[in-house]
C-alpha cells in the first residue's frame, strides 16, 4: 500500500530500479523515484488488515524518526492541503488529526462530530438516521508515531476500533477540508469527482487546460493525443495519452484513458472508455458507461449505461443499463 | 385487350399506417423513391394489351391523387381513373358496384390488385397460366408460400397439385389449413352492401373448377404498418437491379458512400463524407450533412439530416430536421431471414402494456434537437422536441 504524500495528478511511468525482495507480508519494494525525489516502499499485506492493520505491518518504516505521518485512502480526490493538515496537527499537538469535509447527505456515511472551536472529536456516528452532523470521515488523517501503539497485526477497522478509543482520550481532532471532495470508487462518483477536479485545475493551473475551437468548458489532453477535424470536446473531459478521436466526434463529461481510439461522428457523455478500447463510428455512449481495458465497440451501436469487462468485443446495442462479462 | 383493377381503400383503411397517412393517402406513399401505386401502374402498363387501369376506392378526391394519376397517364400512356366508391363497399362490392365499368369494351380478363402489397406482379405469368390451365371463363389467384403459423394469419389455399385448382378457400382460419395463402390481400370490415371477395366469393367458387391458383416464388409482401413500408423498399430496391437500374445510386467521386441499394432523389443535395445504405430512399429536397449515417430508412421529401447524425430503421416525415450527433433508431420487424416463407409480421402496438419495439417514424414537419436519441418511438406532425425519448409515442 501506498504511504506517501506525493501528488496524485500525473500518471507517468516513473523510471525506476525494482527492488523485489522475497514474498513475505512486509516489505517488498523500495526505491527512490528520481522525478519526484523521495522513497515509495510498497508494504504487501498478504490477507487484507482492515483499515488499521496496514499501519501496524508497516511499523518498522513509519517509526523511522518521530515525525508524524500522513494516512491517505487511495479513492479520495480533492486538493490534498497537506501543509493546512501539518500546520493544524502541530497546534494542537495530540495524537492523530481526521480531515473531514460536508456533505449533503450524511445519513450515507459516518458522521463526525467535533467542537467547532478548535476541533476536538466527541464521537463517531455511523450512518444516523435523524442528523447529528454534516461532516463526514474525508479518509485523510495524520498520526504520531506513538499511535501505533493502539493497533495490533490483525484485521482492523480504523473507524470502529482505534477512533472511538482516541476521541475517548480526548487525542483525536477534526479539521475542515475547504476544498472539494469526492469518494471516487464508483463510476458515476468517479466522474463526479472528474469534473471537480478540473474545476479546481481551471482556478489553481488553468494553462494545463485545453482551449480554443471545438473545446468547451474544461478539458485536459495530454500533449500526445490526436484530435480530428470538427470535433466538440468539453465540456469536463479528460483525454489520456496516446489518444485518437476521429473527426466529428463530441464528447462531455467523459475521461478517455491512454491509448483509446474513438472513430468518427461518435457521440460520448459520462463514459469511461478504457486503455486501449476502441470505439467504433456513429456510437452513441450514454449514462455512465464503462469500458474496461482493450474492449471493442462495433460501429453504429447504441450503449447506455453498459459496464463492459476487459477484452470483450460488443457487437449489439445495450438499450438498458447492465453489466456485459 | 386487358384491365387492371386496383383496390386502393380509404382513410377508415389503413389506420396502421398512422401518423405517415395524415400527410398522403396510404397508396401514394413513396415506397422505394415511387408512390406505392406506381410499382403495380408500372408492372400493369408492361403486360401486352393492357388498356385500362381502375382505381377503386373510398377516398375523397385529392390534389394528390388527381396529380398523381394525370401524371400516370401522361408516362404510361395508358387510361387510367379513379372510381370511387359512395362507402367502402369491401374487396367484392368496389368490382361489383362497377361491374359495368370494368366490363366495357369486353376485355378478355382483368387482373385485381390490392394497392398495399408489394410485389413482383407476375401478370405476364399469371395470364399464360390461366389460358393453360381450367376454362376460358375461370379465375386465377396469385398464391405464394408462408411458414405454417403464420399462414393462419392469411387466406389459405387448398391446391389441387396436379390441376392447380382450388378445391378450399379459408380465410384466417384458426387452425391449420395450407401454407399457400392469397396474395391480394386481406378483406376489410364487414358493412351493409360490401361483398369480400374472399370470404365470398373464393370460398363459394373453390372446388367448383372455377378457380385455380398460380404460386409464385417472386417476393410478396403486404404494407400494413409503417415498419412494412421499409420492408417492402428493400424489396422493391433489389427488384431495380433488373427492372430501373437507373433508380438505384451508386459510389461516384463527389457523392457519398453508398452501401447495398440506395434510392436517391435527383434534387437532393448530400454530403460526400455521408454514408447511405444499404435499403435507403432519399426523396426530394432532403439535405444531408457532413458525415451522416443512414441505414435500412425512408427519408421523406424536404427533410434535414444535419452533420454527424445517425439514422437507422427510420421513417424521418416530409421537411423534419434532425439535430447535429442526434441518434433516430427504430427497430426492425423484418420476417426471420432463415426462413424463406416467412412474413412480416403485423405486431400489435402494445404488447404487456408496453409499446413494442419498432421502426421509429416522425411525422412530417418533426425537429429532432441536437445530440439527442429518438429510440423505437413515433412521433406526431408538427412537433418539436426539447430531449431524447426511448418507446414512446409523442403527441
Amino acid at each position: 500500500m501506498d504511504e506517501d504524500d506525493d501528488d496524485d495528478d500525473d500518471d507517468d511511468d516513473d523510471d525506476d530500479d525494482d527492488d523485489d525482495e522475497d514474498d513475505e507480508d512486509g516489505l517488498t519494494c523500495d526505491l527512490v523515484s528520481p522525478q519526484l525525489g523521495i522513497r515509495i516502499s510498497l508494504s504487501h499485506e498478504r490477507e487484507p488488515l482492515g483499515t488499521a492493520g496496514p499501519l501496524a505491518l508497516a511499523r518498522e518504516l513509519l517509526t523511522v524518526d518521530n515525525e508524524p505521518f500522513f494516512v491517505l485512502n487511495s479513492d479520495v480526490i480533492c486538493d490534498f492541503p497537506f501543509q493546512e493538515m501539518l500546520l493544524f496537527h502541530q497546534n494542537h499537538k495530540k495524537e492523530g488529526t481526521i480531515v473531514v469535509t460536508r456533505v449533503e447527505e450524511p445519513s450515507k456515511y459516518g458522521v463526525v462530530v467535533f467542537e467547532t472551536d478548535g476541533g476536538r472529536i466527541h464521537r463517531f456516528v455511523e450512518k444516523p438516521q435523524v442528523f447529528v452532523s454534516n461532516k463526514i470521515n474525508a479518509g485523510m488523517y495524520i498520526f504520531n508515531p506513538s499511535m501505533l501503539s493502539r493497533i495490533q497485526l490483525r484485521p482492523t477497522s480504523i473507524e470502529k476500533e482505534i477512533f472511538p478509543v482516541m476521541a475517548e482520550e480526548g487525542q483525536l481532532y477534526a479539521m475542515e477540508l475547504q476544498g472539494f471532495w469526492m469518494d471516487i470508487g464508483q463510476p458515476k462518483d468517479f466522474l463526479t469527482g472528474m469534473c471537480m477536479y478540473l474545476q479546481s485545475l481551471r482556478q489553481q493551473a488553468p494553462e494545463r487546460l485545453r482551449m480554443g475551437p471545438g473545446f468547451l468548458g474544461n478539458v485536459l489532453v495530454d500533449p500526445t493525443a490526436q484530435i480530428g477535424e470538427n470535433c466538440t470536446i468539453g465540456p469536463n473531459v479528460t483525454i489520456g495519452a496516446g489518444v485518437v478521436l476521429e473527426d466529428g466526434v463530441r464528447i462531455k463529461r467523459c475521461t478517455v484513458l491512454k491509448g483509446a481510439r474513438v472513430r468518427s461522428h461518435s457521440w460520448l457523455e459520462s463514459c469511461i472508455v478504457g486503455w486501449s478500447s476502441s470505439v467504433g463510428q456513429w456510437v452513441r455512449m450514454e449514462n455512465v458507461t464503462v469500458l474496461g481495458e482493450d474492449v471493442i465497440v462495433n460501429d453504429e451501436l447504441y450503449l447506455n449505461g453498459a459496464n463492459v469487462l476487459p477484452h470483450k468485443s460488443i457487437n449489439d446495442s445495450v438499450p438498458e443499463p447492465r453489466i456485459i462479462m | 385487350m386487358l384491365k387492371a383493377v386496383i383496390l386502393i381503400g380509404g382513410p377508415q383503411k389503413g389506420t396502421r399506417f398512422r401518423p405517415l397517412s395524415f400527410e398522403v393517402p396510404k397508396p401514394l406513399f413513396p415506397v422505394a423513391g415511387v408512390p406505392m401505386l406506381q410499382h403495380h401502374i408500372e408492372a400493369c402498363a408492361k403486360v401486352p394489351n393492357m388498356k385500362e387501369i381502375l382505381l377503386v376506392g373510398f377516398y375523397q378526391p385529392n390534389e394528390e391523387l388527381t396529380r398523381f394519376l394525370s401524371n400516370a397517364q401522361q408516362e404510361f400512356k395508358i387510361s387510367i381513373r379513379y372510381l370511387q366508391e359512395y362507402a367502402a363497399l369491401g374487396t367484392g362490392g368496389g368490382i361489383y358496384h362497377f361491374r359495368d365499368q370494368i366490363v366495357s369494351g369486353s376485355p378478355e380478363a382483368f387482373f385485381v390488385l390490392n394497392a398495399d402489397v408489394c410485389s413482383e406482379f407476375p401478370l405476364p405469368e399469371m395470364l399464360s397460366f390461366q389460358k393453360e390451365h381450367g376454362e376460358p371463363n375461370s379465375f386465377v389467384i396469385l398464391g405464394t408460400t408462408a411458414n405454417r403459423k403464420q399462414s393462419m394469419n392469411y387466406g389459405c389455399i387448398v391446391e389441387n397439385e396436379e390441376t392447380s385448382e382450388v378445391m378450399h378457400y379459408v380465410e384466417k382460419p384458426s387452425t391449420f389449413v395450407s401454407d399457400i395463402i392469397n396474395c391480394v390481400g386481406g378483406p376489410p370490415p364487414v358493412r351493409g352492401d360490401a361483398i369480400r371477395l374472399e370470404q365470398d366469393i373464393f370460398t363459394a367458387l373453390a372446388g367448383q373448377g372455377k378457380l385455380y391458383v398460380y404460386k409464385t416464388l417472386s417476393f410478396w409482401s403486404q404494407i400494413k404498418s409503417a415498419g412494412s413500408a421499409i420492408y417492402a423498399s428493400r424489396l422493391y430496391l433489389n427488384q431495380y437491379h433488373k427492372t430501373h437500374p437507373e433508380r438505384l445510386a451508386s459510389n461516384k467521386e463527389g457523392g457519398p458512400k453508398i452501401s447495398g441499394n440506395v434510392y436517391i432523389h435527383p434534387t437532393a443535395n448530400i454530403d460526400p463524407t455521408a454514408v447511405l445504405g444499404p435499403n435507403v430512399s432519399i426523396g426530394t429536397g432532403v439535405t444531408i450533412g457532413a458525415g451522416v449515417r443512414v441505414r435500412e430508412s425512408i427519408i421523406l421529401h424536404g427533410a434535414t439530416l444535419q452533420d454527424h447524425s445517425c439514422v437507422l430503421n427510420c421513417i424521418v416525415g416530409w421537411d423534419s430536421t434532425i439535430g447535429k450527433w442526434a441518434r433516430v433508431e427504430g427497430t426492425p420487424s423484418d420476417p426471420n431471414p432463415n426462413d424463406p416463407y416467412a412474413k412480416i409480421d403485423s405486431e400489435t402496438l402494445f404488447r404487456d402494456g408496453k409499446l413494442t419495439p419498432s421502426i421509429t417514424i416522425l411525422g412530417c414537419n418533426v425537429t429532432i434537437p441536437s445530440e439527442v436519441i429518438i429510440l423505437n418511438s413515433i412521433v406526431l406532425p408538427h412537433k418539436d422536441l426539447n430531449r431524447s425519448f426511448k418507446n414512446q409515442i409523442i403527441l
